[in-house]
């Protein structure tokens, strides 16, 4: 019983880290038409900046309110760093779909190749509060308490999406424009700023992940942002582009199938099933499980 | 006279390794030394590679970021053939042929159910399969992160003095995709291809199917993948991860769009040029030269991918058409050096648009979307 | 009919895909009353207004309250006072009626009185998702957005297509009310609708301007009318 529990919650928490990196990914996808291969980037931004923060920056550090500030660091360099992206990469390149996807893939590319040369290929040490390495007993299972602060901290965003969908009138043109961009426009709203807007809060959604990330498995490299992404993807497609809720929901089934079939199963299986569900899922709902199709 | 140009390259490509010209600078030995030719025939295979790349790319339409997967299918099911099952060489490459194109039939015929990026992601995601598979080394089959170097080879491909036999293959190789991809544009197929990528609806409404010509240009692609895998597998002397990886597929996206993608030969450039500087920039990156300068700078220079990627993103920007746009740039300069061949008869009710206007920006008013 | 008029359209031509969809066309909107753009289907009546907003690329001049506006961000020009009411309604689905409504503000204060005073079916169902709402409503929503704001003309397209006779009349004379107030430029096939709206016809064929006069001298003339449309006018 209690390795179900646990496998239910580092599955969550597994779940909790692809809803942070594919919720922004959605958005983007569902209003831009954007396909942000550099996304990994945002989150990789957020883990170094994190942890250069915890390092150099005044007031930071690697516990308490100090390591808040890092984290809060971190998350803003992503949230820049997506907007600036936007604005000097993807914006002249408006309606140009394919071209836009190229540039983030080179983007993508120069972006790792770029961490890399700072702080080199290998994993480095995450700094990380000393509760977050230990586990909490629930039901007679020993859960990381590192799962519980992601699984916590994407029920925060995943509140916060939502409300800004919800009350916001730059969330209500970003609703309205993933339904139909051409009409929000003929309505006399210049769509482009809601695009930067969700470029941004994408970031800061992946640089979060990228930091609680890094509190997870410890370290932080060049090729973390890489690995997630592709599930971030796979989570988006599954959910439907263009819907927050369909991503939760599907960010939920890839932790949990991925955690219990490789315990259940052999290890890397979990992996594979992930991807047949994919395939399952697309066979019989393009759209994916709430949102709308590319 | 142009039609002969490329046989001519070929032969004097054939014959290079017997010339024992310097070219300093560009190359580290003469023609004929065996670093030379490694350098050249991956040049050579990677061209090849990118060139079947872009019969899914530029000529379907067909943006799939799994391409690896058939790649690694070849060097991979090859070497675990010979290496760990005793096969013969000819026996393996002709079983992981038929086994890599029958998986990216397979694959293909699953994935071509879903459109634009949701197949790219899924064909990204099976790709992701076989990297997992590959490092998780099950049955210790894999090698797992080292790669599996292979045994067993016949004499002739083995040792640095054969360099100019695996050479020869790489530019077979390269011969046999160009003779493949070339037939096929300019095959009815190909111009329904052509019609496919641009708008699938004209295509249906002439009775065709726009699924079957996209898995079979698929499957033809991913077999021409399997067989540079396989020539990879003996250049190389073994297969690895990297083989496999997201990263191999997305560099040889690069190649395509730096070359021109639905070109006749800009991809082969692209993926000429690509390897080329990869290696080079590997080497000039732990160069003296790199070292003396600033870490700010030097840093990021001595990474091969930093350079390589910032150069695609300015050529995204800047040269559209890739190395083949810059060359109709050059049109009016051309036409003076050389005569224009007349334009080929075109099949009718299927028009097939030069490639060039692909990814031309909108004219006139462009749709008054703002140009900031 | 005034040559400047408060929307002007000179030598607008439309290429898509290598074939011409409007050649050279030019023609003139009045600052008041309607204006009804006519043409069989598949001429480009359609494309003429998205033209016109910037939705296509497109050469030649389009001059708005006298000043020149091609090459203008849509955006831009619909807050000059441009409202468009699109064909297929366009409501944005998953929004609900008020919502629909509050995404389309732009003046201050906006014209709710107006709106609901003509539509009060919007006010009942104001808490109600669009995509829920019938064909008659969505067209009463689409067209209720461009009245919030003081717009200086409405491009209304095919209002009336794909519903009910009832909701045909409702709708038109709910149009008949709104072009006391503020001039519009209408596509539209339903010959009737056109006979009770009356106005200035501007006639489409083979993407040219064939034919501009008063609508009631075009529908009076049934040899002009199967002429340039190709229906007989005592249909619909």
């Amino acid at each position: 019983m209690s390795t179900v529990v646990l496998l239910t919650l580092t599955g969550l928490g597994l779940a909790a880290l692809y809803f942070l990196v594919a919720s922004g990914l959605s958005l983007v996808f569902g209003l831009a038409d954007v396909l942000n291969f550099a996304h990994g980037l945002f989150l990789s931004v957020g883990a170094y900046g994190t942890w250069w923060a915890a390092a150099n920056l005044a007031g930071a550090g690697d516990s308490g309110g100090g390591f808040v500030l890092a984290v809060a660091f971190g998350v803003l360099a992503g949230a820049v760093a997506a907007a600036v992206v936007e604005l000097v990469l993807i914006r002249p390149l408006y309606r140009r779909t394919i071209e836009q996807v190229l540039v983030t893939v080179g983007l993508s590319l120069a972006g790792v190749a770029l961490l890399q040369a700072a702080w080199g290929a290998d994993a480095r040490t995450f700094p990380r509060p000393q509760w977050t390495r230990e586990a909490t007993p629930i039901a007679g299972a020993g859960v990381p308490n590192a799962g519980l602060l992601l699984i916590a901290a994407a029920v925060v965003v995943l509140g916060g999406l939502l409300a800004l969908l919800r009350f916001t009138r730059i969330g209500l043109v970003i609703r309205a424009g993933v339904e139909n961009r051409e009409m929000v426009t003929a309505l006399g709203i210049d769509v482009r700023r809601a695009f930067t807007v969700v470029f941004a809060v994408g970031g800061a959604a992946a640089a979060l992940a990228g930091a609680l990330g890094g509190v997870y498995f410890g370290a932080v490299s060049p090729g973390q942002g890489g690995s997630l992404l592709i599930y971030a993807f796979i989570v988006v497609v599954i959910g439907g582009m263009g819907s927050v809720v369909g991503s939760a929901y599907a960010a939920v089934a890839v932790g949990l199938v991925q955690q219990f079939v490789n315990y259940y199963g052999a290890s890397g299986l979990g992996d594979v099933c992930v991807v047949a569900l994919l395939a399952i899922v697309l066979l019989i709902r393009p759209r994916g499980l709430v949102g709308r199709l590319a | 006279m142009r039609r002969w140009l490329p046989f001519a390259a070929v032969v004097a490509l054939a014959i290079l390794p017997y010339s024992t010209v310097e070219l300093p600078g560009i190359f580290d030995g003469a023609f004929n030394s065996p670093g030379t030719l490694q350098l050249l025939a991956l040049c050579l295979l990677f061209g090849g590679l990118a060139l079947g790349y872009d019969l899914l790319f530029g000529r379907t339409g067909l943006l799939s970021f799994g391409h690896a997967l058939y790649f690694a299918a070849g060097a991979y099911g090859t070497d675990i053939l010979v290496t760990k099952a005793g096969f013969p060489l000819w026996s393996a490459v002709a079983v992981a042929l038929l086994g890599g194109t029958l998986l990216a039939l397979l694959l293909g015929a699953v994935a071509l159910r879903t459109h634009g990026i949701a197949f790219a992601m899924v064909t990204l995601a099976f790709a992701q399969v076989g990297a997992i598979m590959v490092a998780r080394d099950p049955g210790r089959l894999t090698g797992g992160e080292e790669g599996l170097p292979i045994t067993g080879l016949p004499d002739p491909l083995v040792g640095v003095a054969n360099t100019v036999n695996l050479y020869w293959i790489a530019l077979a190789y390269l011969v046999i995709v160009a003779f493949v991809v070339h037939r096929v544009a300019a095959s009815p197929t190909g111009r329904v291809l052509a019609a496919v990528r641009d708008d699938d609806r004209r295509v249906s409404v002439l009775g065709l199917d726009p699924y079957r010509y996209r898995l079979a240009s698929f499957t033809l692609s991913g077999a021409l993948a399997v067989a540079g895998g396989v020539v990879y597998l003996l250049l190389v002397g073994g297969a690895s991860p990297h083989a496999a990886s997201s990263d191999l597929t997305l560099s040889l996206l690069v190649m395509v769009v730096l070359g021109g993608p639905g070109t006749r030969w800009g991809p082969v450039a692209g993926g000429v040029l690509f390897t080329y500087l990869d290696h080079r920039l590997t080497a000039f990156g732990s160069s003296s030269t790199v070292d003396s300068l600033p870490g700010v700078i030097g840093g990021p220079l001595a990474q091969p991918l930093f350079v390589l990627g910032t150069v695609f993103v300015l050529a995204v920007y800047f040269f559209p058409g890739g190395l083949a746009g810059l060359g109709r740039r050059l049109g009016p300069l051309r036409t003076v050096l050389v005569r224009r061949r007349p334009p080929g008869p075109v099949a009718p009710g299927v028009v097939e648009p030069p490639a060039a206007d692909r990814d031309r920006p909108e004219p006139a008013h462009a749709s008054r979307e703002p140009a900031e | 009919m005034s040559a400047a008029g408060l929307l002007s359209v000179a030598d607008l031509s439309v290429h898509i895909g290598g074939s011409r969809i409007l050649d050279r066309v030019t023609f003139a909107v009045p600052g008041s009353g309607v204006t009804v753009l006519l043409g069989r289907n598949g001429v480009g009546k359609t494309t003429t207004l998205r033209a016109i907003l910037g939705l296509l690329p497109s050469t030649g001049s389009v001059t708005f309250d006298g000043v020149p506006v091609a090459g203008e961000p849509t955006h831009r020009l619909v807050q000059r006072g441009l409202g468009y009411v699109p064909e297929d309604r366009c409501v944005f689905s998953g929004l609900t009626v008020a919502e629909n409504l509050r995404l389309a503000e732009r003046s201050d204060p906006p014209r709710y009185d107006d709106v609901f005073g003509l539509f009060p079916e919007l006010a009942e169902r104001s808490r109600q998702r669009a995509g829920t709402l019938s064909g008659g409503q969505q067209q009463m929503l689409s067209i209720g957005r461009v009245l919030l704001n003081d717009n200086r003309l409405l491009l209304v397209d095919e209002p009336t297509k794909g519903l009910a006779p009832r909701v045909v009349t409702e709708v038109t004379e709910a149009l008949a009310r709104v072009a006391e107030r503020v001039p519009i430029l209408l596509v539209e096939q339903n010959l009737a609708v056109v006979r009770r709206l009356g106005g200035d016809a501007v006639v489409l064929a083979a993407g040219r301007v064939a034919w501009t006069g008063a609508a009631a001298e075009l529908l009076g003339d049934a040899a002009l009318t199967r002429s340039t449309l190709g229906v007989g006018v005592g249909l619909a």
